[in-house]
C-alpha cells in the first residue's frame, strides 16, 4: 500500500483547521500567527500536489494514486484517484487557495479566524471533488462546498450579502438534488456508483437522456450557463475579495470538470443529443453576457459577467468533442482561474484603498499607481485572449475545436472574442486612464509587497502558459484522448445496437 | 407458563414508577431525589432491554405481546431520549417552580406506555399502550399551569388527542368485526380476500395514528401544542412519542396488512408528500422558535413516512435511521434552546439569535452545524438520514415522491438558512448566561459531534439497524 497522498491532501487543511480553531481569535498578536498556519497549511498542500504532478505518470489514461476504502459497507466506497483532467484543477486549487490566503490582509477586517477556517474547509473540499472516484463521495464534496462559501459571502461580504448567500445557496442546491436522484438511480441501475466501474459497464440508454438532464440541472447553474447564471453576479459583487477568487477561480471549474468527467463519460448517447442545446445556452452566454458586461458600471460585476461569458467558450469546446475542443476547455479552465483570480484581486487592491467598486470612480489611476497599472493591463489583456497569454491557448483551441464540428457556432463564438476585448479595454481605459477627477485618488499608494507578490505570481503562469502550453497538454493529452475514444466507441455500439433492432 | 424475563423492563419501570410515587408522598421536599432516581431507573431498564436477545423473536401473552429486534431498538431509543430530557430540563423547570416529583413520574408512565405501544402484537394492548402514554402527555402539556399558553395547549392537545384515540376505536372494532380477532398475526392469516370493512379500518388507525405523528393534514394540534407546553416537554414531545407511533406504523402495516399494500401505500404516500411539502412552506413564516420546530417536525415525520411507504425492509430500516438521526439532531437543537436565557428569563423567538455568534461563538457552532444537518445538507448526518430514505424510495421507482421530497427539501433549506443568516450575518444583542448545567452542556457537545462526525463511520447505526426484519 502507497502513502494515500491524495487523502492527505484532503485532510491537511483540515488539520490546519483544527489549529486554527484552538486558537484565540482577540489579540492582534495572534492574527499573523493564524496567517501563517494557514498560510503554511496551504503551501504545504501547494508543494505536495506539484510533487504530485512530478509523479504522475502522463502516458496513461487510468486513474492513478487510486485509494480504495470501505466507507458505507457494501454499498459506496471511499474511493480517490486523479488522472491528466483531474491533476490540474487540484493545482489550481491548492494555488489559488495559498494566495487567497496572503490576499487576506487587507480584505478582512474582522473575525479572521473564522475566515481561514472557512477557506481551508473549502480547499479540502474542492480537492476532494476533483479527485473523487465515486458518485456519492462526488456529491457529498461537491454539496458540501456549500456551508463554506454561503458563510463566506454572508460574514464578510458587501451591503447586499444576505440576498446574495440566500440566491446562491439555494440555486446550486436546486440543481443539485435532481443530480441526488439520478445518482441513486443510477446505483440502483448499475449496482455500483464507482466511475471507474461504471465506464465499463456503461448505462443503459434508455434512461440516458433524464440522467443527463438531471445531472446537467446541476452543472448549468454551478457553471454557470444562460439563463441559471444570475446568482453568479450577486455572489460575486458582495463575497469578499478572497471568496470572489475562490467561487471564481475554482467552484466554477467544479461545473466544467463534471460535464467532461460524468456527462461525456457516463451519457455519450445523450450528450450527442443534447449537444445541440449546449451549443445554443453557450452561444447565448457568450453573446448576451458579453453585450451585458458591456454596460456594467460595477467592475465586479462586469468581471462576473465576463466569467459567464468565458464559461460559455468552456462548455461549448466540451461539447464539441474533439481533442483540441476538451483540451482547450481545460486549458481555459485553467487560465481563466488564473486571471479571474488576478482581476477580482485587482478590483480588491483598489476597492481597499476608496471602498468604491463603481468605475466612475476612478479615472486616470495610471499616474499615481503605476505599477498596478501594468499588471492589471497584463491581466486585462489575457482575459481578452491576446497571443502569448494562457486565455489565447485555451480559446484558440476551442474554437478549432469548434470549426471541426460545425462553422456557424465557430463563427458565432468568435464574436465573443471581440465583444471580450470591447468591454475589458473598455473598462480599462475608464478605470486607469483619462483625467484624474476624483481628488480621493490622488493620496492612494501602489501596490504594497504582498499585493506585488501574488498578482505576479499568477502573472507568471499566464505568461508562461501562453508561450509554451506544452506541460499543460501533455498532462491532459492521453486522458482526453480516451475519453474521445470511450466516448465514439461507445456511442458506435449503440447506433449498431439501433440498427440492428430497427 | 410465560418467560417473564423478556418483558423485565416493562415490569421494573412499572415498579419504579409505583415506588418513585410512594417515595414523593412520604418524603419531602423529595423532587430532586426522584428526579435523579428516575433517571437512574431509565438507564437500568435499559440494560434490562439489552438484556434481551436482539435476533430472535419471542411472542408472549398468547401472541399478543412482541419482543424482537424491531421492539428492542425501538424501545432504546425511546428510554435514551427520556433520559436526555429528564437530564437536561432540570433548571428549566426550577426557574418556573415547576420542579415536582410529578415531571419525572409523568414521563416515566408516557416511556411505559410507549414501551407497550412498541411491542404490542395486538390492537388490545396497541390501545391501552397508546392511552397511558397519551394521557401523561396530555398533562405534560399542561404542566406549567399557571401559564394561560401551557393550559391551552394541554385542552388542545387533550381533545384531538380524544378525537383521534376515538377514531383509533372505531377502527379497531372495524378490523375486529371483520377479521374475527384482535391480533396482528391472526387478522393477517384471515385476511386473503380484502374488504371494504377492513379497508375502512385500517384507514381511520392510520387517520389515528397520523394524529399521534403530527402528519399533514392532522396536524393542526402541533404548532400550538409545541409553543404552549414547557420546552422541555415540547423536546420531549418532538421525539420520543414519534419514535412509539412510528413503530406502530411499521407493525401494524408490516404484520397484518402486508399483502394490503395497495391499499394503504396511495395514503402514505399523500401522507408524506402533504407533511414534506406543508412542513417546509408553513415553516417559513414562523418566528417562535417552538412552533417553527413544531412544523419542522412535520416536515421531517413526512420523510420517515417516504420511507414507510416503500413496502420494503429497506424502507422501514431507513425510516428508523431517520428518526434515529432526527432524535439526536432535535435533542441537539433544544439544547441550545434551552441555553437561551438572560437574567432568568427564557428567549424562544428567532430573533433573539440575532448575532448569537459574536458572543457565544461555540453555540453558534453547534447551532449551526445541527439545522445544517436538519436542513439535509452533507457532509452531516442529516444528510445520510436522507439519502437512506430516498434511496430505498429510488430502488422502488417512485421517482415522483423522491423528486418532491427532495425539492421540498430546498424550501426548507430556506427557513433554515434564515435562521443561520440571524445568527451570523446579524447584530449582536446582549449576551445570555452561560451558567448552564453539566448536562445541558454534555448534550449538546454530544450531539453535535455526532452529527458532524457521522460521515466518518456511517455504516455503524445502518449495520444495527439492518438487523431489523419485519418482513
Amino acid at each position: 500500500m502507497n502513502f494515500p497522498i491524495l487523502s492527505s491532501l484532503i485532510l491537511l487543511p483540515l488539520i490546519g483547521t483544527l489549529f486554527l480553531l484552538f486558537s484565540k481569535d482577540k489579540d492582534y498578536q495572534n492574527t499573523s500567527t493564524m496567517k501563517y498556519v494557514a498560510l503554511f497549511t496551504s503551501f504545504v498542500n501547494f508543494l505536495i500536489s506539484i510533487y504530485l504532478w512530478y509523479l504522475f505518470d502522463s502516458s496513461t489514461s487510468s486513474f492513478q494514486f487510486i485509494e480504495d476504502k470501505e466507507w458505507l459497507k457494501g454499498f459506496i466506497n471511499y474511493k480517490v484517484g486523479i488522472d491528466g483532467i483531474s491533476i490540474l484543477f487540484i493545482i489550481l486549487t491548492t494555488f489559488i487557495t495559498s494566495l487567497c490566503i496572503i490576499s487576506v490582509n487587507n480584505s478582512i477586517k474582522y473575525r479572521l479566524r473564522d475566515f481561514l477556517i472557512a477557506i481551508l474547509i473549502m480547499e479540502s473540499l474542492m480537492i476532494g471533488v476533483f479527485c473523487s472516484l465515486d458518485l456519492v463521495i462526488f456529491y457529498l464534496f461537491f454539496e458540501a462546498g456549500l456551508i463554506p462559501m454561503f458563510l463566506m459571502i454572508g460574514i464578510w461580504g458587501g451591503a447586499r450579502r444576505v440576498y446574495s448567500a440566500f440566491k446562491f445557496f439555494l440555486y446550486t442546491l436546486l440543481g443539485s438534488v435532481l443530480m441526488l436522484v439520478a445518482i441513486i438511480s443510477i446505483y440502483w441501475m448499475s449496482g455500483t456508483t464507482d466511475i471507474v466501474q461504471l465506464y465499463e459497464l456503461g448505462i443503459d440508454t434508455k434512461y440516458q437522456n433524464l440522467l443527463w438532464l438531471a445531472f446537467f440541472s446541476s452543472f448549468a447553474v454551478k457553471t454557470p450557463m444562460w439563463p441559471v447564471h444570475t446568482w453568479l453576479p450577486d455572489a460575486h459583487v458582495e463575497a469578499p475579495t478572497a471568496g470572489s477568487v475562490i467561487l471564481a477561480a475554482i467552484l466554477l471549474k467544479m461545473a466544467g470538470y463534471g460535464f467532461i468527467r460524468f456527462s461525456l463519460g457516463l451519457f455519450p448517447v445523450a450528450s450527442e443529443l443534447f449537444t445541440p442545446l449546449v451549443y445554443t445556452l453557450s452561444l447565448i452566454a457568450i453573446v448576451y453576457t458579453s453585450l451585458v458586461a458591456l454596460m456594467q458600471e460595477d467592475m465586479k460585476k462586469l468581471i462576473a459577467y465576463s466569467s459567464v461569458a468565458h464559461m460559455g467558450f468552456v462548455t461549448l469546446g466540451i461539447f464539441t468533442i474533439t481533442q483540441q475542443g476538451i483540451e482547450g476547455s481545460i486549458i481555459q479552465m485553467i487560465s481563466h482561474g488564473l486571471i479571474s483570480a488576478a482581476l477580482f484581486l485587482c478590483v480588491g487592491v483598489v476597492y481597499d484603498r476608496v471602498h468604491s467598486r463603481l468605475i466612475k470612480t476612478y479615472g486616470g489611476l495610471v499616474s499615481v499607481m503605476p505599477k498596478y497599472s501594468i499588471l492589471f493591463m497584463l491581466f486585462t489583456l489575457a482575459a481578452i485572449g491576446l497571443p502569448g497569454t494562457s486565455g489565447f491557448v485555451g480559446e484558440f483551441l476551442i474554437l478549432m475545436g469548434a470549426f471541426k464540428d460545425n462553422f456557424l457556432v465557430a463563427a458565432i463564438a468568435s464574436l465573443g472574442v471581440i465583444f471580450a476585448a470591447a468591454y475589458m479595454l473598455w473598462l480599462y481605459r475608464r478605470v486607469i486612464f483619462g483625467n484624474l477627477t476624483n481628488k480621493n485618488l490622488l493620496q492612494i499608494p501602489d501596490l504594497d509587497n504582498s499585493e506585488k507578490f501574488i498578482l505576479w505570481c499568477l502573472a507568471i503562469p499566464v505568461l508562461f502558459f501562453g508561450f509554451y502550453p506544452e506541460p499543460l497538454i501533455n498532462t491532459i493529452e492521453i486522458s482526453v484522448k480516451d475519453l474521445i475514444e470511450m466516448y465514439n466507441f461507445n456511442l458506435n455500439m449503440n447506433m449498431t445496437e439501433v440498427k440492428n433492432n430497427g | 407458563m410465560v418467560n417473564l424475563n423478556f418483558v423485565s423492563p416493562e415490569i421494573f419501570i412499572s415498579l419504579s414508577i409505583m415506588f418513585l410515587l410512594l417515595l414523593g408522598v412520604f418524603k419531602k421536599n423529595s423532587s430532586n431525589i426522584i428526579h435523579n432516581l428516575s433517571i437512574g431507573f431509565l438507564l437500568i431498564t435499559g440494560i434490562l432491554i439489552l438484556n434481551n436477545p436482539f435476533d430472535e423473536k419471542v411472542t408472549l401473552f398468547s401472541g399478543s405481546y412482541i419482543i424482537d429486534s424491531l421492539s428492542s431498538f425501538m424501545k432504546i431509543l425511546t428510554i435514551l431520549g427520556g433520559a436526555f430530557v429528564l437530564s437536561i430540563s432540570t433548571k428549566y423547570l426550577k426557574l418556573f417552580k415547576i420542579f415536582l416529583i410529578e415531571y419525572p413520574i409523568l414521563i416515566l408512565c408516557s416511556i411505559l406506555g410507549m414501551m407497550v405501544m412498541i411491542s404490542s402484537n395486538d390492537l388490545m394492548v396497541f390501545y391501552i399502550g397508546l392511552e397511558l402514554q397519551s394521557l401523561s402527555l396530555y398533562v405534560l402539556a399542561s404542566f406549567n399551569r399557571d401559564q394561560l399558553k401551557s393550559s391551552e395547549a394541554g385542552l388542545k392537545y387533550f381533545v384531538l388527542g380524544a378525537l383521534s384515540s376515538g377514531l383509533l376505536l372505531y377502527g379497531c372494532s372495524l378490523i375486529y368485526g371483520f377479521s374475527g380477532s384482535t391480533n396482528f398475526n391472526v387478522i393477517g392469516d384471515v385476511m386473503h380476500s380484502t374488504h371494504y370493512g377492513l379497508t375502512f379500518g385500517i384507514v381511520f388507525i392510520l387517520v389515528g395514528l397520523a394524529f399521534k405523528i403530527s402528519a399533514v393534514p392532522f396536524h393542526m394540534w402541533a404548532p400550538d401544542v409545541y409553543e404552549g407546553s414547557p420546552t422541555s416537554v415540547t423536546l420531549f414531545f418532538a421525539i420520543v412519542p414519534k419514535v412509539a407511533a412510528l413503530t406502530v406504523f411499521i407493525r401494524f402495516l408490516y404484520t397484518p396488512f402486508i399483502n394490503m399494500i395497495e391499499q394503504w401505500q396511495a395514503i402514505l404516500i399523500f401522507l408524506s408528500i402533504a407533511s414534506m411539502i406543508f412542513g417546509a412552506v408553513a415553516a417559513i413564516g414562523q418566528n417562535n422558535l417552538k412552533r417553527l420546530v413544531a412544523y419542522s417536525s412535520i416536515g421531517h415525520i413526512g420523510y420517515a413516512l417516504a420511507g414507510l411507504s416503500v413496502g420494503t425492509n429497506e424502507g422501514i430500516q431507513s425510516s428508523i435511521v431517520y428518526i434515529s438521526i432526527y432524535l439526536v439532531m432535535n435533542l441537539g437543537l433544544f439544547s441550545c434552546l434551552l441555553m437561551m436565557k438572560r437574567n432568568d428569563q427564557y428567549f424562544e423567538t428567532i430573533d433573539d439569535l440575532s448575532g448569537l455568534s459574536k458572543n457565544h461563538p461555540v453555540l453558534s457552532l453547534s447551532l449551526m452545524i445541527i439545522l445544517f444537518s436538519l436542513a439535509g445538507i452533507p457532509p452531516l448526518a442529516g444528510f445520510f438520514a436522507k439519502f437512506y430514505v430516498f434511496k430505498s424510495v429510488i430502488e422502488q421507482s417512485m421517482y415522483f415522491l423522491a423528486i418532491v421530497g427532495l425539492l421540498s427539501t430546498v424550501i426548507a433549506a430556506f427557513y433554515y438558512l434564515r435562521i443561520i443568516k440571524i445568527i451570523y450575518f446579524d447584530e449582536e444583542k446582549e449576551k445570555y448566561d452561560t451558567d448552564h448545567s453539566i448536562w445541558l452542556k454534555m448534550s449538546l457537545t454530544l450531539s453535535t459531534l455526532l452529527i458532524l462526525l457521522y460521515f466518518i463511520f456511517p455504516s455503524k447505526l445502518v449495520e444495527i439497524v439492518s438487523r431489523i426484519n419485519v418482513i
